[in-house]
């Protein structure tokens, strides 16, 4: 059980910058997400953090006391990589063993031998524990790294990404496992990947790395309804927000190249009267129905059971909408559309920053 | 389902096996001459053609092991009666005789030459590939200032023929009594070995995904702990296929071995031919002497063969 703070870091590798002035805070027993693409500095994070990487600047605090000093042995944290995590030559019993006999911490056999039992038993992988690791499937590997995790009771469990080289299947079923573990032990996790769906799905808070730089952090609930900026509306949501530039006129949004215009109803109405916009609208908040005032081209659509993703075309402009799957389209055909006024996110269109956060 | 062969595969295949086995053959026909005359009586091992089928013997191994004088005649009945089974065995035919029971027969200077080349080649090998091994990791896994020009140096010292700096080095040797002793020649082959041990190491550790030693780390192991549980092992392909090497080098290693000793420390390499002699030289000895010598090297790579598989073809199966 652990808080986790860092403090205005920055890391430096030769003259490549990983992280810029980052702060970061992650409650106790918290499941944090950090998300972003690679090269954002997403793993330098969880190093620095687990004492493999020592900042160039600024500090890391572990329950309020700063481990610039600290080696990774003394941090107390477990690590989950996406790959190689497991000792190669060890069955799977002395992996999940090996923590717990370093001489830091001195357990005793009984004791190593019911943790490692009960761990078992938990991932339900006590039919593998004599086996060699290399004799696994990959789901099983990461239930064994998983398990090496929980076995030594850490302060903090750091995950790099360990879901991402399964395959779709499993990764979702591990996903609600590892949730559950989480929810269970009450311990933090700082969960690091580029898959906007596990951090949607799995974290308590999610923090957008681009570049080195924290650009937002929140529920998913924040992130996904308001996002700070562009660049977050884009990485978060499957597909992403759409993002379209205009004006705001009496209180319209009037678009530029598309040349059509629908209802405001959100804030900052008044203030942005004329300015360069950027308007974000989920696909799901985009309403095809017939009599609604714009007309477009059903240029494309994805089936996905439930619902039907439709790439739709006004003009020069493409968006996306999110229909019930028994919606009567066709490619080609014209459908009429229109959008929930409220739910619609303003941007300025120079700097990217949603207006909601700056006011 | 089997792949259904053509009668081209087959032939092409069939002409694959008998190129191998002939290449096999000449390729194994040296070590067959050395073998067989190492157990022929001396007066077959020179004939031409050279005989193929003949007895057995020892003697030859017996005269490499034991140090005769000749006699001016040949031993008389009750001189051969008397003597023990292994100086009968090197009577040559009468000709030339040991004169037995008079304590003549002695051990000759090969066994302990033997033995100087093991404890030189073991040694050298074992510091070689350790030193290269701590070398290598610390070359792959943390930043070194300079490290190209580093590994540059270390390579660059296998640059020069060795022999070339022989005098300097017996010189060198005189002064600080280092000649004619097993440190001496220990301290030369580890330093040849060591850039090839360092270059081949680091390879080899290279491949090794560090997430596996940031893991223990992160488990609470110190750095020297992960090493030893964690490298070690999995770099133990690699570490085989140096040692062979090394030990290899350092086993045949002659022009040294021949300037820097004369006894006390002299290894088998320059021995055998000085055995060689002044008279009608004992080819079966001599052969006898070479085949013991092939020995070691066969049964080392013998011993480690599945290690030195992997090793040559470590890449090519990792990835």
């Amino acid at each position: 059980m652990a808080h986790i703070e860092l403090r205005n870091v920055t890391k430096k590798f030769g003259n490549q910058t990983a992280l810029r002035n980052l702060d970061l805070e992650i409650a106790d027993g918290e499941f944090f997400v950090l998300l972003g693409e690679t090269g954002a500095g997403k793993t330098t994070t969880l190093r620095l953090v687990a004492g493999l990487e020592k900042p160039t600047e600024g500090q890391v605090f572990i329950d309020g006391v700063d481990v610039a000093d600290w080696g990774a042995a003394e941090r107390d944290v477990a690590l989950v990589l996406q790959q190689y995590s497991l000792y190669p030559r060890y069955t799977v019993r002395q992996n999940l063993e090996f923590p717990l006999k370093s001489k830091l911490r001195r357990v005793a056999d009984a004791e190593i031998a019911e943790r490692v039992a009960r761990v078992a038993k938990t991932l339900r992988i006590e039919n593998l524990l004599e086996r060699k690791t290399d004799r696994l499937s990959g789901g099983e590997m990461q239930r064994v790294s998983i398990g090496r995790a929980i076995v030594r009771n850490p302060r903090v469990f750091l995950m790099d990404e360990p879901l991402s080289a399964l395959d779709a299947k499993l990764r979702e079923s591990l996903r609600t496992e590892l949730k559950n573990i989480q929810m269970n032990l009450g311990q933090t996790f700082l969960f690091v990947t580029h898959d906007q769906i596990e951090a949607m799905s799995m974290g308590d808070k999610i923090g957008v790395l681009n570049n080195g730089k924290l650009v937002q952090s929140g529920t998913p609930n924040e992130i996904y309804n308001n996002p700070k900026n562009t660049f977050v509306a884009r990485s978060v949501g499957s597909p992403p927000m759409n993002l379209i530039d205009g004006k705001l006129v009496d209180g319209r949004a009037v678009m530029k190249a598309a040349s059509f215009e629908l209802p405001y109803a959100g804030a900052n109405g008044a203030a942005t009267e004329g300015r360069a916009l950027t308007f974000g609208i989920r696909p799901e908040d985009v309403r095809v129905e017939s009599g609604a005032p714009i007309e477009a081209m059903v240029h494309d659509i994805e089936n996905h059971g439930v619902e039907k993703i439709l790439t739709l075309r006004v003009g020069e402009t493409t968006l996306r909408a999110t229909v019930p799957a028994l919606t009567d389209v066709a490619i080609d055909k014209p459908v009429r559309f229109s959008w929930d006024a409220e739910r619609v996110v303003l941007f300025d269109k120079a700097s990217g920053d949603s207006l909601q956060h700056s006011a | 389902m089997a792949a259904v062969r053509t009668t081209g595969e087959r032939t092409l295949n069939r002409v694959a096996i008998a190129s191998v086995l002939i290449v096999t053959l000449i390729f194994l026909a040296p070590i067959y001459w050395i073998v067989s005359t190492s157990f022929k009586p001396r007066n077959l091992s020179t004939t031409i053609p050279p005989t193929v089928v003949f007895t057995p013997e020892i003697s030859p191994f017996v005269k490499l092991f034991t140090k005769r004088s000749q006699l001016r005649s040949a031993p008389t009945p009750e001189e051969y009666e008397a003597a023990p089974w292994w100086e009968r065995l090197v009577f040559d035919g009468g000709e030339k005789v040991v004169r037995s029971g008079r304590g003549e027969v002695q051990l000759s200077g090969y066994p302990s030459r033997f033995m100087n080349s093991l404890i030189v080649a073991i040694t050298s090998t074992v510091l070689a590939v350790g030193m290269g091994t701590f070398t290598a990791y610390g070359f792959s896994r943390f930043k070194v200032k300079g490290e190209g020009d580093l590994l540059f140096f270390i390579l660059s010292t296998r640059m020069l023929p060795p022999v070339v700096v022989a005098i300097p080095m017996f010189l060198m040797y005189r002064v600080v009594g280092l000649n004619d002793t097993h440190w001496g020649l220990i301290i030369l082959y580890t330093a040849f070995n060591l850039s090839f041990s360092v270059w081949l190491m680091k390879g080899f550790i290279d491949e090794i995904p560090k997430e596996y030693e940031e893991a223990a780390l992160v488990d609470g192991y110190t750095r020297m702990e992960a090493f030893f549980k964690i490298v070690i092992p999995e770099a133990a392909t690699g570490i085989a296929a140096t040692a062979v090497f090394c030990f290899i080098t350092a086993w045949n290693e002659y022009a040294f071995a021949l300037i820097m000793t004369n006894r006390r420390a002299q290894t088998a390499p320059p021995f055998i031919p000085s055995q060689v002699g002044s008279g009608l030289p004992d080819w079966t000895v001599i052969a006898s002497g070479t085949f013991l010598f092939l020995l070691p090297v066969a049964i080392f790579t013998f011993l480690l063969r599945n290690h030195l598989l992997r090793g040559m073809s470590f890449g090519a199966i990792r990835k």
